[in-house]
């Protein structure tokens, strides 16, 4: 967050609030349009994607047509002075700007399009791909539905087991996986600049604590060459680990995720 | 022959239109015949006679239009039932009346249900020979009950029709609770069936049955049956509020607009009703989704399909924006009401924020650039708005702003005379803050604790709002019980955008519905029965979001379509009997036979002119 654009909008809104007191509606109107834009585009850091900022502002400017309109007088306010705008002679020169200079935005608008730079085309991700139900490892199969880690149970009954295969699992990220994912699962490691995407932040809690802990199996043993046809391209450069790691390897290393970023792995729910 | 001529237009427009049609689905079926044998069954599976457009989305259009048409016919019985019990208890005609007005859409529209319930059954024997031989193989036994029940809907609707004011009010009553247990029952049937296909039970490995009750009741029957019921009652409500708001804009005289405006309110007043409590059973059934499978909860949450509920989060977000919008209009119809005219701001602003978070995605689509500024694919304070806590908060406040609206509006005429006014309102408004203050902490904890225990979390929330709904509307009705009123509502003094308001409400229902029946069928990808009757197809794929869309709409639009002949035809009851003119003496024997009804009395302008419904 940038609290100094936050202050600065405010103090700005306050301003025009005590200041310049019987403003026309639409004035009012336009400048909480720009003083939402201000915040969401330049008050928010990191800084939100562009998507992000027009749907935010679509809602926006829904909501303060839908407060012009929902009183009459406020709205005749509008159109009367709309209208006074299209027809007095007091208002030709700036109509006259104005219809210069709408089309003269778009054509700037169309302009500063066709000239960028080429980038890489915009697309969204899914974060969380649909697993199967089951898959091969090493021809034996894997349960995703109702399987389990099978060295989750140690951590009530036998500590010391679980901590060592936490351990084994931290070997195991340390010699493989932080190269990607960073030394503290941020998604930032070295080579992780050279990806698009990023590799996943374990941190966020929108990604492995939301998740039961055969879904990352799944995902750690076929890598971006077993991710589902559907939404495809996928685009990912995770290679499938199950060409190198155990079975036993995987689970460990999934025990430590957990274990070092402190979330806990989705539970099966039984609720029918 | 003026009459004639005037006639001769929409014939010959008509006429052009069927031909057009003819042809174009004889040139399609001689396309696809040059190229596949229009009844070759292909390993279960035949292909539509059209060519452009394949078995599945003709399946999808007609099933989704049965399903549209379904729901109103279940709807409107049931409020209309609830209306007409108002008018019993109170004496009042005007419910009697409505509730009719509202019955009278029923028959023509009992008509369209069954029809392309006919048409969705012979589609899928025809097309989808081998699912529809499954699935005949486990329900086999549910189909006579089925047709059992339709028959006893058809005459519990009929008698309740024709049967209005010519019945003692009481068996009148009991037939419409007759006619609403019937088409409840029809609904859970049919449930049954779909709900099986999502998720699958009593059945043993080789999809052979093994408990008729297990295939039944399974994972998500009765989440479905009850988001249905209540998602048909909002549905069925804004349609009958559209219907009035059609009327109003037609209404040529004062009482008219005033009788169609205060339809409009009651209807759109149902339909809000039962979008309330809608979100919280659509997480029940979420929630019975993951627990059956977590491929299929995340292939609905968070994978392919997680755009769709983006889409879905912004009709909704809409759809609560257009019933406050209503109601702050609504408002200018009634003396006193300026008084609170200045919360609309706030209340605005709540809707707002609630909305910006509820359609915040947690898969963004954004550049390289972005994300890398971002510093990966979450954004640290998108990726707080965009999962379960944030959603869950923002539709809860939602919920209690859009009550708060109907609060305002209720008592916008009255003034509380009891002497514990004010400490009612302060007790009223604590309710309001602690609950708030309720689900913002849960809502906030929720980011501390593990997955389950904050899905749990919801339960609370839920319960807290609803426990702030039922103990404020209880305090504010012994609060404004011997009010003192400011005025009578003037109905019909309602500004027309209020009334395309309420179209807009309809059109977003259906879309709503439309795109999620696709995202539930959607979710089961190359299973025609999740895990165990593979779609083997050429149509065995996901379609992509855009193309959905497309298909949803374009539903959409014949939906509204048909709904529009209902409405003519429902119209056609009301208007005077046919005559002639008199002035212009007929031409021929025909004409002077036109005249069908000896009552009727010459009018001076043509009837279809002076119609004043």
């Amino acid at each position: 967050m940038n609290l100094l654009v936050f202050a600065a909008v405010l103090a700005a809104m306050l301003a025009v609030r005590f200041f310049l007191k019987n403003l026309h509606i639409l004035v009012w109107l336009a400048l909480w349009w720009v003083a939402l834009f201000v915040v969401f585009k330049y008050g928010i850091e990191p800084p939100l994607p562009a998507s992000i900022v027009n749907m935010f502002m679509a809602i926006v400017t829904l909501a303060l047509l839908a407060y012009l309109s929902a009183t009459t007088s406020y709205l005749r306010q509008a159109t009367e002075a709309v209208v006074r705008f299209m027809v007095d002679r007091r208002f030709t020169v700036p109509l006259v700007v104005v219809l210069l200079t709408v089309p003269a935005l778009v054509a700037w608008q169309v302009y500063a399009e066709r000239t960028a730079r080429p980038t890489p085309p915009v697309s969204g991700r899914t974060i969380h791909p649909p697993p199967p139900n089951t898959i091969s490892f090493k021809g034996k199969t894997i349960d995703l539905v109702n399987g389990e880690n099978p060295y989750r149970a140690l951590e009530t009954s036998d500590p010391e087991a679980f901590a060592a295969h936490v351990e084994n699992g931290r070997r195991i990220y340390y010699e493989n996986c932080v190269f990607c994912h960073g030394d503290n699962m941020e998604g930032d490691g070295l080579f992780a600049h050279g990806y698009d995407p990023l590799p996943a932040n374990f941190n966020d809690p929108t990604t492995i604590a939301m998740l039961q802990e055969t879904y990352l199996f799944w995902r750690i043993a076929k890598g971006g060459p077993g991710l589902p046809s559907e939404s495809t391209p996928w685009a990912s450069a995770m290679p499938a680990w199950e060409n190198f790691l155990t079975e036993e390897e995987i689970w460990d290393v999934i025990l430590f995720l957990y274990d070092y970023t402190g979330f806990r792995p989705r539970a099966r729910e039984e609720i029918h | 022959m003026k009459h004639r001529k005037a006639l001769s237009k929409p014939f010959l427009a008509v006429s052009f239109l069927l031909l057009c049609v003819f042809v174009f689905v004889w040139d399609g079926a001689q396309a696809a015949g040059s190229s596949m044998p229009l009844l070759q069954d292909a390993g279960g599976y035949r292909p539509f006679p059209i060519e452009g457009i394949s078995s599945r989305v003709a399946m999808w259009v007609v099933a989704e239009l049965h399903l549209m048409f379904a729901a109103f016919v279940l709807a409107v019985p049931l409020f209309a039932l609830i209306i007409e019990f108002i008018g019993y208890k109170t004496g009042d005609r005007r419910y009697d009346e409505l509730a009719y007005e509202f019955t009278k859409l029923l028959s023509v529209s009992f008509s369209f249900t069954a029809t392309l319930g006919a048409l969705l059954t012979f589609g899928l024997i025809v097309l989808y020979p081998k699912l529809t031989e499954y699935l005949m193989s486990i329900f086999s036994w549910t189909f006579f009950p089925y047709v059992l029940l339709f028959f006893l809907e058809a005459i519990f609707l009929y008698s309740y029709y024709y049967g209005w004011g010519k019945m003692n009010p009481k068996v009148h009553l009991l037939l419409g609770v007759l006619l609403n247990l019937t088409g409840t029952a029809i609904m859970f049937i049919a449930d049954a069936w779909l709900t099986f296909m999502n998720t699958p039970a009593g059945i043993d490995e080789a999809g052979n049955l093994v408990s008729l009750w297990g295939a039944i009741n399974n994972y998500t029957w009765m989440p479905i049956n009850i988001h249905r019921l209540i998602a048909n009652v909002a549905f069925g409500g804004s349609i009958a509020a559209a219907y009035g708001a059609y009327k109003f804009l037609g209404a040529r005289t004062e009482a008219e607009k005033a009788h169609y405006d205060w339809m409009g309110y009651v209807g759109n007043f149902i339909a809000i009703s039962a979008l309330l409590p809608l979100p919280f059973a659509g997480y029940w059934l979420g929630r019975e989704i993951y627990a059956f499978s977590q491929t299929l909860g995340i292939t609905l949450m968070g994978g392919t399909f997680s755009w769709l509920f983006i889409i879905q989060a912004v009709l909704i977000g809409n759809l609560f924006l257009a019933a406050n919008y209503y109601l702050w209009l609504g408002m200018e119809r009634i003396p006193g009401s300026e008084r609170y005219r200045k919360f609309i701001k706030y209340l605005l602003a709540s809707i707002t924020a609630c909305f910006i978070v509820w359609a915040t995605p947690h898969s963004l689509v954004a550049t390289v650039e972005e994300a890398r500024q971002m510093g990966g694919a979450h954004h640290p304070v998108l990726g707080v708005l965009g999962v379960m806590s944030a959603k869950n908060t923002a539709v809860n406040i939602l919920i209690l702003t859009t009550f708060i609206s109907f609060l305002l509006y209720r008592r916008s005429n009255k003034e509380a005379t009891v002497s514990w006014a004010k400490a009612g309102k302060t007790a009223q408004f604590a309710i309001f803050a602690v609950v708030v203050g309720i689900v913002v902490f849960l809502g906030v904890y929720g980011y501390f604790v593990e997955a389950t225990v904050r899905i749990g979390l919801s339960v609370p929330q839920v319960l807290s709002v609803l426990f702030a709904m039922v103990s404020v509307t209880i305090i504010d009705i012994f609060l404004f019980r011997d009010a003192k009123i400011t005025g009578p509502i003037q109905w019909g003094k309602m500004p027309n955008r209020a009334q395309y308001a309420l179209f807009f409400i309809a059109i977003t229902f259906a879309w709503t519905m439309g795109l999620m029946g696709y995202v539930r069928a959607g979710m089961r990808q190359h299973w025609h029965v999740y895990g165990v009757l593979e779609d083997t197809s050429p149509d065995a794929f996901t379609p992509t979001l855009g193309f959905a869309s497309n298909v949803i709409s374009v539903t959409v639009l014949i939906f509204f379509t048909f709904i529009a002949i209902v409405f003519w035809i429902t119209g056609l009851s009301g208007r005077k009997a046919w005559v002639a003119r008199p002035d212009v003496p007929p031409e021929d024997e025909t004409a002077q036979a036109l005249p069908g009804d000896g009552d009727a009395q010459p009018a001076k302008q043509p009837a279809w002119e002076g119609a004043a419904s």
